[in-house]
């Protein structure tokens, strides 16, 4: 199904965010930092610390030649000590402090990342149906990895480092200023040149690293799709254009790590080369201003190793920035996603229903999937006893899977009301709601794990035994007893594979084990094939029993079981009764009977 | 480890003088970078003795001079080394894909696709960053911290040993924390995957969870696997802590402890303070190195891994082979007449006690037949079709197409004379048009080509191809446009038609469509399949009524073949299978 206006692209999104967007990323990180703020407190101040302590160790070298050599020389040893011992303590300081902010600092973050992937797993559950069919899957889980990853790549790449590095220069300038005023306007005036190159760097690595990483991703996609596909590439003969291809596709992503060597090899000699002239400056002008005594040698000494050590953070930041970038975006997008409303909510106070019959009414009940698309329902007034099998049939698109949907409220109808024992579908809580309606669907996904545990679906708190008398009970059992471990091969497994029949039986076991007291089927018998059908069609009416049951089949045989039958065409029911009734009324049933008959006699 | 390595060396034959020429200027630049403390050392006991303006410029013209030369150096390495390297790296990968597309089907199942792919990208590239870089910089670290050590000794040789004694457990320590590190992180990764697993069926799966109110016991499967990422990930962060927290520790108390003897030493005139001054420079170009020598170790244990994955794929034998002297064959004018003569086959990764899964097959198909094969799900009906174009080989027995072995064919010719539509319908990243051509000439007039191409599509019903955005060129698969399994399933069938084989091989070709299209479909194939050898496996009775005959296959067995009626009449497993006796299954479309 597909709804205009709502499907943009990722890149759009991104080049249209507005203030609003932004503002509900912002809003997303407060709410994330929020908890940890005073641990947050604690861990800024532990690095503030550490890098005092570690930018200490030159400052005290130079004490030490200026002051604890000629008082040593006095014969005075003290000040030699006390300088080597503050350089110790210093430097084993500086290390326990790192430790502990590292570790610190990583837990926060993951602990942050942790109750974000769980916020938002659980916002996407409970998101309705309109949104899962209009965004695609693909971005919803792109949602939850790729970005979730690109957050994590932030904390892992070191969020730690990146702080580190800016106080650590930070605090190197002001060290600098403090010894000697001369040699720091200097350091500061080469810092321009430094930031300059850096920026640029940054913006062109930035633009070869998306360079980089498309070509690999079209290098892996192409060799997957090869290894997926090997039995129509060698049938068709194509191992050697697909080499040609891949080769090709190797030769861009070289190209591409190329000319990100070669940025590098122009940037880090560059800062090499910066640094060492840093080296010379503060040589030279740390060297006058001993030649007019203005400056001890010691200090000299201490300001090299700074000059040294000044430029060495600001790679890191370079590579930290393309790690910011798309940590940002990710965190936009992800606001986005937390942003969207479910249309399908918990009523506030829900009505409790202590026991269940199954009456089903459909109080002049119309709907419509949005606004733009054209009505799927009429209104429709329909009233089902409990325990009825009502049969729903008609042509594709003529609305017999909303009337399913409707039922087990992945949607909301537009008007009118949907009661189950009298009580409106909308003042039923979801976990009450799904106790006593259930809906099997065609497509029976199976999700990994073992065949047991995807019936336990049903009632995660089934026993075992429960669990094969439910496959026993729709005839499952049989075949699932001959795969390589019975009820615990995997199904994603090989050998586990099943087919679309088999996956069916066990979307059959899973609704029987939740017993609920209304049951939809959704098509869900059109993949049998005929052996397996006649195994099935005993299975189904014990399945039906006496619940009210909604069945839409293409099938007659199956259609045959129902007490009822309705006929929908255009969004309308236009026959109802029971199929006898039906077929000697002679209206569109009765006629798709009698073809049935005759493709039966041949 | 010695094998893996030696291996690797032979294949960097070509490049290794510009390898030699990469450790050379590293190396250069290294030592160069270590003279700066020299001049350091000179300047300040010029300054301390006879001081004058001209000592200043000179220094500071020299220090910027020699930071020309490393910087030059530096620039010329990459120059020298990393270019060929990605070449190498692209060679060894191009190698590597055109060795697995030879091998057998089975070699695929074996190795399952995620291990190949890490083989051929992570693998290679790791190698690639060791020729590169890790060789060159072992050499040329290993330089740096030896001059290194004879620069400082050249200043006092109780302060170089007691530095050199305080840092060298760096060199273990990175090399512990190195592999430690990296077990977490493949650790990290499996998880990571694990977590987008469960995310991608709980969207896929939403209608499933949905319906039966699973939202908090999906949530409770997730948090396992995101609980266990983040404990992981702090035992991660745990290892660096520790790791920093040594790194930043030990080289500054050895310079802690040095200052102290420094200071006694230039106080008792063993050395004086210009040379205090550039041991504690030249330390800080030593402790980097030391550092990177304990990381390439862990590097290089890291690559023979890398390379023994690399190399086991690439010695993998493969057994399914065109004969030496394969016999011609007239693919132009071949029937297609096929010949099953007592067939036999497992799969060989199959149990022992399991009996073969065909136990003599024995069945004829004559010039422009179509022949349907039926039988349960899981018989090994698909097996058999694929025993022909030798996606895999029979275990014994013998195939024949117009009398020759399929065994004594080039494997092109075999698979110039069949052409198959694959139950599952894998299409490729490319246009329609490419899609269905893929088994065509592509030397044939581009007209011809076009016209095929039509000619097959609407054969399979495929019409809807003149709708899509950019008609026969819209772009499909992965990145392009999505198409539902009805339609990728007549485009795979098209796909087939359009190689206009001698032997057709459909694999229950209409299994994904609706009743009201495969009624389309199947009358559409009548006309094809009337001049085409063909064998078809088939579920529902309006694909069998396609075929002059069907066979039934059953137990490992061909047990009967005839007609659709006359198999009605005479089989009651055949009844069995495309009708349920009681009641009837056929579909009726409304």
């Amino acid at each position: 199904m597909s709804h205009p206006g709502r499907t943009r692209s990722d890149s759009t999104r991104y080049s249209q965010m507005t203030k609003d967007e932004r503002r509900a990323s912002l809003r997303l990180l407060g709410s994330l930092l929020k908890p940890y703020t005073w641990q947050l407190v604690g861990v800024s101040l532990i690095v503030v610390l550490t890098q005092l302590m570690t930018v200490a160790g030159p400052a005290i070298i130079a004490w030490g030649i200026d002051h604890g050599l000629p008082a040593l020389q006095d014969g005075n040893p003290v000040p030699a000590i006390v300088a080597s011992a503050a350089h110790i303590i210093a430097a084993i300081s500086a290390g326990g402090l790192m430790y502990v902010f590292v570790r610190w600092n990583m837990t926060i973050g993951q602990n942050m990342l942790f109750r974000l992937r769980k916020r938002l797993f659980l916002h996407t559950q409970h998101l309705d149906m309109t949104f899962h069919e209009t965004y695609a899957s693909g971005r919803t889980v792109a949602r939850q990895t790729t970005d979730m990853d690109a957050l994590a790549q932030l904390l892992n790449s070191g969020l730690d480092i990146m702080v580190g590095s800016v106080l650590q220069m930070v605090f190197t300038m002001v060290l600098i200023v403090t010894m000697d005023v001369p040699s720091g306007l200097v350091m500061a005036g080469l810092l321009v040149p430094a930031t300059m190159l850096t920026v640029w760097f940054q913006k062109r690595s930035s633009v070869i690293y998306r360079q980089i990483r498309t070509n690999a991703a079209r290098l892996i996609a192409h060799f997957v799709e090869t290894v997926t596909g090997i039995r129509a590439v060698k049938s068709y003969r194509r191992q050697r254009a697909n080499g040609a291809r891949y080769e090709q596709l190797a030769e861009d992503h070289r190209q591409a790590s190329l000319r990100s060597v070669q940025l590098f090899g122009i940037y880090q000699p560059m800062l090499r080369w910066l640094s060492t002239i840093t080296i010379a400056a503060v040589l030279m002008v740390g060297g006058f201003r001993v030649l007019g005594d203005q400056l001890q040698v010691g200090v000299l000494v201490a300001l090299v190793l700074y000059a040294r050590r000044f430029f060495q953070p600001i790679d890191e930041i370079a590579n930290f920035y393309n790690t910011f970038q798309s940590a940002v975006a990710a965190l936009e997008k992800i606001s986005g996603l937390m942003a969207e409303r479910p249309a399908v909510t918990d009523p506030e106070i829900p009505v409790e229903l202590p026991s269940v019959d199954g009456e089903i009414v459909f109080d002049n009940v119309a709907f419509r999937y949005t606004p733009q698309l054209p009505v799927a329902l009429h209104p429709t007034s329909l009233h089902v006893p409990a325990g009825q099998t009502v049969a729903i049939v008609g042509s594709t698109g003529a609305g017999k899977s909303t009337i399913a949907k409707l039922l087990a409220r992945f949607y909301d109808v537009t008007q009118g009301a949907i009661t189950l024992d009298g009580v409106n579908l909308k003042d039923i809580s979801r976990d009450t709601l799904t106790d006593n309606i259930v809906m099997v669907t065609q497509e029976s996904y199976l999700f990994s794990g073992s065949v047991a545990n995807n019936i336990a679906l049903g009632n995660p708190d089934a026993s075992r035994a429960e669990i094969i008398a439910a496959a026993e009970a729709i005839g499952a059992r049989d075949f699932v007893e001959r795969l390589p471990e019975g009820f615990d091969t995997d199904v994603r497994a090989r050998g586990g594979r099943m087919s679309a029949g088999q996956r069916q039986l066990i979307s059959f076991a899973r609704a029987f084990l939740a017993n609920p007291n209304v049951l939809i089927l959704d098509e869900a018998t059109s993949s049998l094939d005929a052996p397996t059908e006649a195994v099935v069609q005993q299975g189904l009416e014990e399945l039906l029993g006496r619940r009210t049951s909604f069945i839409i089949a293409h099938r007659l045989s199956t259609v045959m079981i129902a007490d009822r039958v309705l006929v929908v065409e255009g969004g309308q029911i236009i026959e109802d009764g029971a199929p006898g009734q039906l077929i000697a009324a002679g209206g569109q049933f009765s006629q798709l009977y009698h073809a049935w008959q005759d493709s039966l006699a041949e | 480890m010695v094998d893996a390595m030696a291996r690797l060396w032979r294949i960097i034959a070509p490049i290794r003088l510009r390898l030699y020429l990469g450790i050379l200027v590293t190396v250069g630049a290294s030592v160069v970078g270590l003279m700066v403390p020299q001049v350091l050392e000179a300047l300040v006991n010029k300054l301390d003795t006879s001081p004058t303006a001209a000592t200043v410029w000179i220094a500071g013209g020299v220090v910027i001079a020699l930071g020309l030369i490393e910087a030059v150096l530096l620039w010329l390495r990459r120059v020298f080394a990393i270019g060929p390297s990605t070449n190498i790296e692209r060679q060894m990968r191009v190698r590597f894909y055109n060795l697995i597309l030879e091998m057998p089907v089975a070699f695929f199942n074996d190795w399952g696709s995620g291990q190949l792919l890490s083989r051929a990208q992570q693998d290679v590239s790791q190698i690639r960053r060791w020729i590169a870089f890790g060789m060159i910089m072992l050499v040329s670290s290993a330089a740096t911290v030896l001059v290194g050590s004879y620069m400082m000794a050249r200043s006092s040789w109780l302060l170089a040993g007691t530095f050199l004694v305080v840092i060298i457990p760096i060199v273990l320590l990175t090399y512990r924390f190195q592999q430690d590190f990296s077990v977490l992180t493949r650790r990290s990764q499996d998880l990571n995957g694990e977590i987008s697993t469960t995310v991608e069926q709980s969207v896929q799966g939403i209608r499933v969870l949905k319906a039966f109110g699973r939202a908090r016991y999906a949530l409770s499967n997730f948090d396992v696997s995101a609980r266990a990422l983040r404990d992981n990930e702090v035992r991660k962060a745990t290892t660096t802590a520790r790791f920093d927290m040594f790194i930043l520790a030990l080289p500054e108390t050895a310079l802690g402890i040095c200052l102290l003897l420094g200071l006694f030493q230039v106080n008792s005139g063993a050395m004086n303070v210009g040379q205090l001054a550039s041991f504690f420079a030249t330390t800080t170009l030593v402790v980097g190195p030391t550092r990177m020598l304990g990381s390439l170790f862990g590097q290089a244990v890291n690559t023979t891994t890398a390379l023994e994955r690399y190399f086991e794929v690439m010695d993998s034998t493969n057994t399914i082979v065109s004969p030496d002297n394969p016999v011609p064959v007239d693919v132009e004018h071949a029937t297609g007449e096929l010949v099953m003569d007592d067939v036999r086959f497992r799969y060989h990764d199959a149990p022992a006690d399991q009996p073969d899964l065909l136990r003599g097959v024995n069945l004829h198909i004559r010039p422009g037949e179509t022949m349907a094969l039926v039988g349960v799900t899981g018989n090994g009906k698909s097996t058999l079709l694929q025993l022909i174009p030798r996606i895999f080989d029979i275990t014994s027995g013998q195939i024949t197409i117009d009398g020759v072995s399929v065994h004594d064919m080039h494997l092109d010719d075999v698979r110039r004379l069949t052409a198959f539509a694959f139950e599952d319908t894998t299409l490729f990243s490319s246009s329609v048009r490419d899609n269905v051509l893929l088994g065509v000439d592509p030397k044939l007039p581009e007209a011809v080509q076009e016209e095929i191409a039509w000619e097959a599509l609407s054969a399979a019903d495929a019409g809807f191809v003149a709708e899509l955005v950019d008609g026969i060129d819209t772009p499909i698969g992965e990145q392009g446009f999505s198409l539902s399994g009805g339609q990728r399933q007549r485009l795979a069938l098209a796909r087939a038609i359009a190689a206009r084989p001698a032997l057709l091989l459909l694999d229950d070709p209409l299994s994904a469509l609706d009743t009201k299209t495969e009624e389309r479909v199947v009358g559409q194939l009548r006309a094809v399949l009337d001049n085409t050898t063909t064998l078809i496996i088939a579920h529902r009775s309006s694909t069998v009524a396609l075929a002059d005959r069907v066979a039934l296959l059953d137990d490992g067995q061909i047990v009967a073949v005839d007609t659709h009626q006359q198999l009605l009449r005479t089989s009651q497993r055949y009844r069995y299978l495309m009708a349920t006796p009681a009641r009837g299954g056929s579909e009726v479309n409304i």
